[in-house]
């Protein structure tokens, strides 16, 4: 499969306190056309940032991106001008946002906001790009979109703002997808006519989506691969299946362990002790080592990515030192 | 939308109230009374009795009030001591010049304001930002006469560009010519304050989620800071600029008195040294009632600018 989204190497810093600190460092990711990547890990991983900056949206003071490449279509968005930036903005690679209910622009009907982008990228006509919000709004689902073109973000509620956002999102049939929590706002009934949207529209467009939730049950659902995050770093990547079923990481272990399960009953599950450190108080040593039952001094050193070996292929990779060891050992 | 007016007028009836209450209040906190005030303390007592009962004076004082109230609010201010003009007369006489003042004087504030706060948001802690808060600063601390005097200085007496003393005229060059001065001293003040509020509810805006949302959306710069950015900003600069609007008459009528214009600055003074109360009395109630309108005209601004403000 050749990628459709290579990110590599991607480190973005934020500065705090007048000193730049690594929110995400060393960040591969790469996705391909019609496939969904799913990004997990608990909050204050940095995945957030990690979508933000592969589409530079990133805050214009106090952030930056340190290193890295973000090939799309094999053209490096980190060196595009931010005119050249925007053509690819919401028409390429579009993305939903975690927080919808400060996401659209109070002052603009809902209409006028999903029309702008089909204006800017398609050269349409006020009028036709009107009419092409209502069958957005319709398509994802929102009911009278006829009224609700008309309206504004305060007249919707949270669940509704969130389709808005995605009916903004698919507008200009981006070819990359990136998905921040897209269903955080919805009820589960809702949610699930979302996701099997967001898997239609893939499958229709061949639209590739990295779809960024804490919702392990959510991935199992749609998700063909699977990256773990840990403390701004990439700790596990697998496909689905095999995540699910042979983790690799102590961490991928343990967010499974978490995870609520229809099968098991809710007080066996065992929450992560601790939380993801600061990007400005990060250990030395492995991030994870202050939380990891399996914890040795070797643990001191910071582990690189390194390949598992297993059934089903080579592109199952873990950061974790004693993992590491083992598979020298076999 | 008219029957959010209505409501709006209603919610007014109470500040309204308080407002004659105290003016009231004020005008009978005069030391002895409002009689000897007008009269001298040399005048007879004859003179003085005949005048407070001509006022109402020797009415107990809820009785007083309750004719105040009726006389206020029907739009009956009585009649100038000292021109023997009715109080609203001389007030709608001079009315006019206030107002084209400080409506000049919005008017060049916005010009000049919105654009360098918007410049001095967008180059945030670069040098358009320190020209910008180095020049609102300068002209928010010098008092407007002060400026008003400089300017005089300048313009007038060294440049000879414009006249020293306005000279009521109808030709509307000559007309521009005197207002030009003051409203160019009041609008540098309002320059400098619409430039900071603009500047930092520019700044909150382009730190919503919002404007992220819309560069997501590939909105190209220009558009980005005038649809997406400047709309959002100028409903606080509209509210802020509205509060002000009683601080900028007052600010009118001080420059007016440095520039010699006739407008309320001129009737307010003259009624002062005349101790001419009903007059001064009336143009405390007008020039109350006139902030109370302009609050409720912010409002509906507010509510045409913002759709979040909701009519019913
Ligand atoms: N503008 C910023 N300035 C400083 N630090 C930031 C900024 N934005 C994010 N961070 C930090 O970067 C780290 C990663 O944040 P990020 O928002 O990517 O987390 P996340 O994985 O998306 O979490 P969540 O599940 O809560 O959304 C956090 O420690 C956060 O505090
Ligand atoms: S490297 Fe050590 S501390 Fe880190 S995850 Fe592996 S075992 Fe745990
Ligand atoms: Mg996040």
């Amino acid at each position: 499969m050749t990628a459709l989204l290579d990110i590599r190497g991607l480190t973005t810093e934020f500065r705090v306190n007048g000193r730049w600190h690594a929110a995400i460092q060393d960040v591969d990711l790469s996705l391909a056309a019609n496939e969904t990547l799913a990004v997990v890990g608990e909050s204050g991983s940095g995945k957030s940032v990690t979508a933000l900056s592969t589409l530079r949206l990133l805050p214009q003071a106090g952030a930056r991106i340190g290193r890295g490449e973000i090939l799309f279509e094999g053209r490096d968005l980190a060196k595009l001008s931010e005119r050249q930036m925007a053509k690819v903005r919401g028409n390429d690679i579009a993305m939903i946002f975690q927080e919808p209910m400060t996401s659209l622009n109070p002052t603009m009907t809902v209409g006028d906001q999903i029309a702008e982008v089909l204006m800017i990228h398609r050269g349409m006509s006020h009028g036709a790009a009107l009419n092409e919000a209502r069958d957005l709004l319709d398509e994802v689902r929102v009911p009278d979109p006829a009224r609700r073109v008309t309206e504004y973000p305060h007249q919707f509620s949270g669940g509704m703002r969130q389709r808005a956002m995605i009916a903004i999102a698919l507008a200009c049939r981006p070819k990359v997808l990136l998905a921040d929590e897209p269903t955080t706002a919805l009820d589960v009934t809702v949610q699930h006519q979302v996701l099997t949207l967001l898997d239609d529209l893939k499958r229709e467009r061949g639209m590739g989506v990295i779809f960024i939730t804490h919702n392990l049950g959510v991935v199992a659902q749609i998700a063909d691969r699977v990256a773990v995050m840990y403390a701004g770093e990439i700790v596990e990547t697998a496909d689905c299946t095999r995540l699910f079923a042979n983790p690799a990481h102590p961490y991928t272990e343990a967010l499974l362990r978490a995870m609520p399960r229809v099968d098991r009953r809710a007080d066996t599950l065992e929450p992560i002790p601790g939380s993801v450190p600061s990007i400005t108080g990060r250990p030395a040593g492995c991030y994870f080592a202050p939380r990891c039952g399996y914890a040795r001094p070797e643990c001191g050193h910071h582990p690189v990515l390194g390949p598992i070996s297993g059934a089903g292929g080579s592109d199952h990779q873990a950061r974790c030192i004693l993992r590491a060891k083992a598979e020298e050992a076999a | 939308m008219t029957r959010y007016i209505i409501r709006r007028l209603l919610a007014a009836i109470p500040t309204l109230l308080a407002m004659l209450t105290m003016v009231f209040v004020l005008v009978r906190l005069v030391p002895g009374d409002a009689a000897m005030a007008m009269l001298g303390d040399q005048a007879s007592e004859a003179s003085l009795s005949a005048l407070r009962a001509r006022l109402g004076l020797d009415q107990p004082i809820g009785v007083q009030y309750l004719a105040f109230l009726r006389d206020m609010l029907g739009g009956n201010f009585g009649v100038s001591m000292s021109s023997g003009r009715p109080v609203l007369e001389e007030v709608a006489r001079v009315l006019p010049y206030t107002l084209e003042l400080t409506a000049a004087s919005i008017i060049i504030g916005a010009i000049f304001g919105l654009p360098l706060g918007m410049v001095a948001a967008l180059y945030r802690n670069a040098w358009p930002d320190y020209v910008s808060r180095i020049l609102s600063l300068t002209g928010l601390s010098f008092p407007g006469f002060v400026s008003g005097i400089l300017m005089l200085l300048a313009f007038a007496v060294y440049l000879r560009w414009f006249p020293v003393m306005s000279i009521a005229s109808d030709n509307i060059v000559d007309h521009l010519r005197n207002l030009a001065l003051p409203a160019l001293n009041l609008g540098l003040i309002m320059t400098a304050y619409i430039t900071r509020v603009t500047r930092s509810s520019m700044l909150n805006v382009l730190g919503e989620d919002y404007i992220r949302t819309a560069r997501a959306k590939g909105v190209p710069p220009r558009r980005l800071i005038m649809r997406h950015g400047l709309r959002n900003a100028l409903i606080p600069v509209v509210t802020v600029v509205g509060l002000y609007f009683g601080t900028l008459i007052g600010n009118s009528v001080l420059v007016e008195l440095v520039f010699t214009r006739p407008g309320l600055g001129k009737l307010i003074l003259g009624a002062l040294q005349a101790r001419d109360y009903t007059l001064l009395q009336g143009l405390m109630v007008i020039f109350a009632s006139f902030v109370i309108l302009v609050n409720i005209l912010t409002d509906l601004i507010y509510a045409v600018v913002d759709p979040r403000v909701s009519y019913s």
